[in-house]
């Protein structure tokens, strides 16, 4: 893999993926965006590779025999800290989504996603940001709609947990609007950054919330294994 | 003892036995208050009918257990609470036995005026009337209660010919508790209770046929039919149950081939139609991705199964995907619709959806090249939002072709017409186009 212009270290990436031409055309497309240092076909490969190289981000596929990326993150816990997970799935169901990026993934994106989108969000996952595609911006809308946008007075710190704040709302209605966020960021008058800590809050509030519609996911999804 | 139910219903109103001061049980002393005789009378007429049939022993022993006791249920104390449940648990016992009162009360009428009734008739007639009024009640009582018909209960003791003391106040204010309890009264009590009522009619069979000499026959015959159904279950369970386990083996199995059968005519109809398409049509790229998408689209609806929604009945999300979809097949453009929340669509909620279709169609035509069009909608309490957006090049709205604008406003008054508004707008960095369309609910709709 060739170093980038600047001379900045590429990306390091580990593809998890069961399917071999899946894994051959991820790698052709990311192929000088970022340096991938490995593929693995299944958990157990998965989990030896990841220990071994602590890659920044690994591509994490959802469904896999033995568990899938859901496994891949329990087993690997807080063994690599320094790695970030990047859900990519042919999957757009639910519970799916909601389940691996409960389970940890920073955020997760449809393998419909191009090379230059999908090397992008390997960045800005590597940078510590998460990464919405439009369809989970409309899942996280969906599980915490309902909730009372404005917390009320006696509201403690884990109630806020289980509610989106108008602005985080309407960030999110943006990306499941098709905005890129430096356009999200230009149309609400605020800063990229700003734009990248409200996403980060939500995927915070996403991962930590106890709300039921989340938990029943989680909940249904651990039965199935 | 000859007095008519009612009458006695009625004199029972006051009744009260006086434990304190009768011999046995105080009821010819609270009976005697009551008609203004002497006790002493009435203790010889009941001494009397003890000893000419029994009958006076039964009438004394159902008086005491019908007839409340002296200050039981004036004594002001008397929590909801205790009556409730003392109460409960008689009711059932005073129906059975008021029951066999009047059965009995008619058998000695007809004894006075000299039909001819053996006691072979006597006896089991009034243990299958206090039976059969046990489980009549159980069968018959529940369905009211179920409905939460709220039936006071002192209409209910009102309806006992033993007509069990007048409703008293703290009773009336028990009635929503005695309800409850009722509801939700524990299934053994039920159980002990029909099995009381089947245990009378059974013995009342028993009696009969003791009386009329037909039990011991019936014993031999009955003996002989047990024996030969233990016989028969002995030599047939095994079989039996190797036919109940091979049937719902096969059962499963029928069910799982047909589940097979069903994944494989979609899949013929459905996958291997489009792949033989898409060899077909391999030269042209952009008829390969829209069958490829289509085909994308068919099988994630079909994996998910469609919501349930009542037949006739079209609904925010799926009118959206299909609009979508029509508008992907006629121009080859990729649409991603992201629906949060669902609505079923009245008239206005149709006209919304063929203003995001215009909207749709409109950016296909003329921004399609860009790459995918984004639909968004969400149903909200208030409102429905349907933003369409397109990442064509943006336009300057004085140069824009006269059909374009044409279709712009169609959308526009369609949308004012039915109560909405539509607007739209570029966006930012000349990242394309954005319709917004609204619409308020719950105006004449609600």
């Amino acid at each position: 893999m060739t170093a980038t212009a600047t001379g900045a270290r590429n990306t390091r990436v580990v593809l998890v993926d069961d399917h071999a031409l899946f894994r051959a055309g991820v790698r052709s497309e990311l192929d000088g965006l970022v340096d991938v240092v490995g593929d693995a076909a299944t958990v157990a490969e998965a989990v030896a590779l990841i220990r071994a190289q602590a890659p920044d981000v690994v591509l994490l596929d959802v469904h896999m025999p033995d568990g899938g990326g859901l496994e891949v993150l329990r087993q690997i816990g807080a063994d690599v800290p320094a790695t970030q997970f990047l859900a990519l799935s042919v999957s757009d169901a639910a519970e799916d989504v909601i389940a691996v990026v409960r389970a940890g993934a920073r955020g997760y994106v449809t393998k419909t996603i191009s090379g230059a989108d999908l090397a992008d969000a390997v960045r800005r996952v590597h940078e510590g940001d998460a990464v919405f595609s439009p369809r989970l911006a409309g899942f996280v809308l969906d599980a915490f709609a309902g909730a009372p946008a404005v917390p009320a007075a006696a509201a403690a710190d884990e109630a806020d947990l289980d509610q989106l704040t108008p602005r985080e709302r309407e960030v999110l209605q943006h990306i499941a609007r098709g905005y890129m966020y430096k356009e999200i960021a230009q149309r609400l008058g605020i800063s990229a950054k700003t734009v990248e800590a409200h996403v980060s809050a939500v995927l915070r509030k996403l991962q930590l919330s106890s709300r039921h519609e989340l938990s029943r996911w989680a909940a249904a999804r651990r039965m199935l294994e | 003892m000859a007095a008519t139910p009612t009458g006695r219903a009625a004199a029972m109103r006051d009744l009260r036995r006086d434990p304190e001061n009768g011999m046995v049980a105080g009821v010819c002393e609270g009976l005697g208050r009551r008609l203004d005789i002497d006790p002493l009378l009435l203790r010889i007429v009941f001494g009397a009918t003890t000893l000419a049939s029994g009958l006076g022993l039964v009438a004394y022993v159902l008086a005491w257990m019908l007839v409340p006791a002296e200050g039981e249920h004036d004594a002001a104390p008397v929590s909801a609470d205790a009556l409730r449940t003392r109460r409960n648990r008689r009711a059932a016992l005073e129906v059975a036995l008021g029951v066999g009162c009047l059965v009995v009360a008619l058998l000695l009428t007809f004894r006075e005026v000299g039909l001819p009734f053996s006691d072979a008739l006597t006896w089991p007639l009034v243990l299958v009337a206090a039976g059969g009024a046990l489980i009549w009640r159980q069968s018959v009582g529940r369905p009211g209660a179920a409905r939460g018909d709220l039936r006071e209960p002192g209409v209910r003791a009102g309806a006992l010919p033993v007509g069990a003391a007048a409703g008293s106040a703290p009773r009336s204010s028990a009635a929503p508790l005695l309800l409850d309890d009722t509801d939700a009264e524990s299934r053994p009590a039920i159980i002990s209770r029909i099995g009381i009522g089947v245990t009378l009619v059974v013995a009342a069979a028993i009696v009969f046929l003791q009386f009329t000499g037909a039990l011991a026959a019936a014993t031999d015959v009955a003996l002989a039919a047990i024996v030969v159904a233990i016989a028969l279950v002995v030599i047939f369970a095994p079989f039996f149950f190797r036919l109940a386990t091979s049937l719902s083996l096969e059962r499963a199995e029928r069910i799982r081939s047909q589940e097979r059968a069903e994944v494989a005519a979609h899949l013929h109809d459905s996958v291997l139609q489009t792949l033989a398409l898409v060899q077909k049509r391999a030269d042209d790229p952009r008829e390969v991705a829209a069958l490829a998408r289509r085909q994308e689209r068919e099988l994630r609806t079909w994996l998910s199964g469609a919501p349930d929604h009542p037949a006739g009945e079209r609904w925010l999300a799926a009118a959206l995907q299909a609009a979508a979809q029509e508008v992907e097949e006629a121009h080859g453009v990729a649409i991603d619709v992201v629906a949060v929340g669902d609505a079923p669509l009245d008239r206005d909620g149709e006209a919304l959806v063929a203003a995001a279709r215009e909207a749709m169609l409109n950016a296909a035509k003329f921004a399609g090249d860009a790459g995918a069009v984004a639909v968004y909608a969400e149903a909200g309490e208030e409102r429905l939002e349907v933003f369409v957006r397109d990442r064509g090049p943006g336009f300057d709205p004085a140069a824009v072709p006269g059909d374009r604008r044409g279709v712009r406003e169609s959308i526009l008054r369609r949308m004012e017409r039915h109560g909405g508004r539509a607007a739209s707008h570029a966006a930012p960095g000349g990242g394309g186009t954005e319709v917004e369309l609204v619409l308020e609910r719950g105006g004449e709709s609600s």
